[in-house]
């Protein structure tokens, strides 16, 4: 039966080619623009990582100002300071946990002819790697005895061993970094999570770092400070020391907790730890400690762009429009088909047949508008690409296949549903009438 | 207006072409009043002026990572030299520059104490050339002496005594004083340490243009030894480009120890800044445009559509003696209707949506002149697509209403 109302579809479709082009057209413009800003989004909250964003939680501790909360109404920092995030790496509380910050290289390659460069730095413990699922093309991550004595050990990106060793094997090999010998133990393969989850704070959608090391160098080697720093208060005293002892934050911390027990027992841990150091007069605010999983951590972080969810609202505020149109379209063809109707009717097609009918005949002209719609998406992203230039990451604005079988339900599911009235509309035309006048 | 009888009683027997229309036409003026809304909002924060001399300056970013970097001799000589350049008005080593998005900020308040009230304001650390590379003009008080400008490291803690401030931190921290009463105050940094206003300047901004207290700064008499520092460059009127050269072979040229970033023009400060803002007005003119188009051919095709189905009609109407004018002036008048219809839910749509977004995402409300300005813009809109299948109608010949009757 299918066939036969494609076959029908299609002849109805050929005899008003004007009539169906404008639908066709109304709805690709509403598929495109729709399409182009939802990808927009789809993208920025995207998963980055699904097998265990469920099981991986960013830990907040509020050492605010007693007399002002970081961040209304009673908001935690949205990072830790350095004396805490060493504290909770060393109790080991969690199945892995991790400490973290940004910070900045300049590379001295033995390669003369290279120029020394800058290079994305990021401060880390062992744990990262296992538990953020990195891959590694070679060698692995540092183990427990490299972040606790501060080896000079490095993990470079695949990008940057391209760059300096070809893409060869270079793990054993040395790395000159701002006066150090770094020994390379691992070189990552390919692995750019959208949105850069693991520090939202200094950029959800910014570029991967080129170089991991112990987060202890940190204190070792007087590492300077990068990203966001906050501070309530002044460091007491003076020299850097001083300065990983105050109350700034500047560094991220993640725990994994399998479950929901681990999880309550993990946050029994960090209250009964902000117990113990508001006795060193430390955490003057009541106790506010908070613990998101990966998507949560989005969510509060406000990752997806207020302009581009405005956009995609707009856009599908436009969809409506085109739809409403299509309406009136398919009011006008179908009752120009009155006759035609009327006969199917006459010679015994039933009125479901009929509506039947109709739909697929709706369906089909959403469907070419579902195509016509996602080749205008893709121009449209190549579009937003090129407007937003540096300040996009080029795979925010890249249909992918889901996306593409989203946006061809999208356009049939509308178009019949904006063809159900006509559709009823015109088969509900007694056929008598209608065949008298012929 | 005996006209509008018949074209009620018409529309009331036919209600959903009609309504069709009407709703496109309630839902396009919602999207365009708010969009337009964006676009001005955008434009309004793009228009801002920076406070600096955007034509004539450019910035150059390095980073000393070598041990024998000495960044005290480094950036005396550098700042000798350039200063001394062809073409080149005054240059200075500085944190940060206006529309950047990365800097400092601090809290200053006006009585000492913690539990006191502290005001954010961007701070920029330079030397006793700062106003005249920054192309600011002094109102109040007095420019920094060379003499009092202090070495900074990153474990600094104490502020210099003085510093210059912009009059809009100047009027947040006392509404009540005039410009010229707020020099020789004293305002306390980090709760309790003391610093005397030197001078007032009439406009700089902060580096962030998205923070809503983006005009209150603090300039200190500073030459920083964090490393990484900045220089920026004012050059004489339209030698930007050559002087721009000129310093970047003169940079390089220098073995110090220090890696060089590209070099920016303030310009591109500016557009790289304002990017996103500039992508989105562009994504909402093509989203408007577009709706607009679809909207006209909407009504093109609906009227069409009834006009189709009233030929005999009009034919009639002709036969009795209703001029082509009439025929013409009926439809007008009908997709006024229409239109006006549309437009009165487009307006309570239009608030709603904005009551939303100033609910949802902070945006500013609506001023009441966009609605009369759509209003009017969709008016004409809805009169040039009918006037087409109008002007077809009016050409009906007074014969068809004896044919097939």
């Amino acid at each position: 039966m299918l066939g036969y109302y494609l076959k029908l579809a299609w002849l109805s479709i050929k005899r008003n080619p004007i009539l169906s082009a404008l639908m066709v057209t109304a709805i690709a413009l509403g598929i495109g623009a729709s399409m182009t800003t939802l990808t927009v989004n789809y993208m920025m909250s995207n998963n980055p990582i699904p097998s265990k964003s469920d099981q991986l939680y960013y830990v907040q501790l509020d050492n605010w100002d007693p007399n002002d909360p970081f961040d209304e109404p009673n908001e935690p920092p949205d990072q830790v300071t350095f004396r805490d995030a060493l504290n909770l790496l060393h109790a080991n509380k969690a199945e892995r946990q991790v400490a973290m910050a940004k910070t900045n290289f300049i590379v001295e390659p033995d390669n003369q002819e290279v120029k020394p460069f800058h290079a994305r730095g990021r401060l880390t413990s062992k744990d990262f790697f296992p538990m953020f699922s990195v891959p590694f093309l070679y060698g692995q991550g540092w183990n427990q005895a490299a972040d606790d004595n501060g080896d000079l050990v490095v993990v470079i990106t695949k990008a940057l061993n391209e760059k300096l060793f070809n893409g060869e094997n270079s793990v054993g090999q040395s790395l000159r970094m701002q006066g150090e010998q770094y020994r390379i133990v691992g070189v990552m393969d390919t692995w750019e999570p959208t949105p850069h989850f693991y520090d939202v704070t200094n950029g959800a959608f910014g570029e991967q770092e080129d170089v991991y090391v112990p987060f202890i160098l940190k204190r070792d080697l007087e590492l300077p400070n990068s990203g966001n720093t906050n501070c309530w208060k002044t460091p007491e005293g003076d020299g850097f020391k001083a300065f990983l002892q105050s109350e700034c934050v500047n560094y991220q911390f993640w725990a994994e907790l399998p479950d929901n027990n681990a999880k309550d027992n993990y946050m029994s841990f960090l209250n009964s730890y902000v117990m113990e150091q508001k006795k060193l007069g430390r955490f003057p605010r009541p106790l506010n400690n908070r613990l998101s999983d990966v998507m949560e951590w989005m969510k509060k972080q406000g990752v997806v762009a207020d302009d581009a969810k405005m956009m995609m609202y707009m856009s599908f505020m436009f969809l409506l429009v085109c739809l409403l149109n299509t309406i009136g379209l398919l009011l006008t063809k179908f009752v120009g088909k009155a006759g035609e109707i009327a006969l199917r009717r006459a010679v015994g097609a039933s009125r479901t047949q009929l509506y039947w009918q109709h739909l697929v005949e709706t369906g089909l002209i959403g469907f070419a508008g579902g195509i016509f719609g996602l080749l205008l998406a893709w121009a449209g992203l190549a579009g937003v690409r090129h407007l937003y230039g540096d300040n996009l990451k080029p795979d925010l604005a890249t249909l992918d296949m889901k996306l593409v079988l989203i946006g061809i339900a999208l356009a049939v599911v509308s178009s019949m549903l904006a063809g159900l009235y006509p559709t009823w509309r015109a088969c509900r035309i007694p056929p008598a009438g209608q065949l008298k006048t012929q | 207006m005996k006209d509008f009888g018949p074209i009620i009683r018409a529309l009331l027997r036919n209600k959903t072409g009609a309504m069709l229309i009407a709703l496109q036409i309630a839902i396009t003026m919602t999207i365009m009043v708010n969009a337009i809304h964006m676009i001005i909002n955008r434009s309004e924060l793009m228009a801002r002026s920076s406070g600096l001399d955007e034509a004539n300056q450019f910035v150059v970013a390095q980073y000393g990572y070598r041990d024998d970097f000495n960044e005290k001799y480094v950036v005396q000589t550098d700042l000798d030299h350039i200063r001394n350049m062809p073409g080149v008005v005054d240059a200075i080593q500085t944190n940060s520059v206006p529309m950047s998005n990365g800097g400092t900020s601090m809290g200053l308040q006006v009585e000492p104490g913690a539990d006191k009230e502290g005001l954010g304001v961007a701070i920029y650390m330079a030397d006793d050339h700062a106003l005249n590379t920054y192309g600011v003009k002094l109102i109040a008080g007095e420019n920094f002496d060379p003499t009092e400008v202090e070495f900074r490291d990153g474990n600094t803690r104490e502020w210099p005594q003085r510093a210059i401030i912009s009059k809009a931190m100047a009027e947040a921290l006392f509404p009540d004083l005039s410009p010229q009463q707020v020099v020789n105050k004293t305002v306390y940094i980090n709760r309790n340490e003391p610093i005397t206003i030197a001078g007032i300047i009439d406009q700089l901004q902060a580096p962030w243009v998205g923070w809503d207290n983006v005009e209150r700064t603090m300039i200190t008499p500073i030459r920083t030894m964090y490393k990484f520092s900045r220089y920026l460059v004012r050059t004489e009127p339209g030698r930007r480009d050559e002087v721009l050269e000129a310093v970047k072979s003169y940079l390089e040229s220098r073995d110090v120890g220090r890696m060089l970033f590209p070099i920016e023009t303030i310009s591109d400060v500016r557009e790289q800044s304002y990017r996103d803002a500039n992508a989105m007005q562009t994504i909402l003119w093509v989203i408007i445009s577009i709706l607009l188009i679809v909207t006209a051919l909407g009504i093109v095709g609906l009227v069409t559509f009834t006009i189709n189905r009233r030929r005999r009609q009009i034919g009639t109407r002709r036969a009795l003696g209703a001029s082509r004018g009439d025929i013409l002036k009926y439809f007008l008048l009908e997709n006024f209707v229409i239109t006006s219809a549309g437009l009165l839910l487009g307006i309570i749509g239009s608030i709603g949506l904005n009551i939303w977004l100033v609910d949802a995402f902070d945006l500013p409300r609506i001023g009441w002149i966009y609605l009369p300005v759509a209003m009017v813009v969709l008016w004409l809109v809805g009169q040039l697509a009918v006037y087409g299948p109008a002007a077809k109608a009016s050409r009906i010949s007074p014969a068809i209403a004896t044919r097939n009757v």
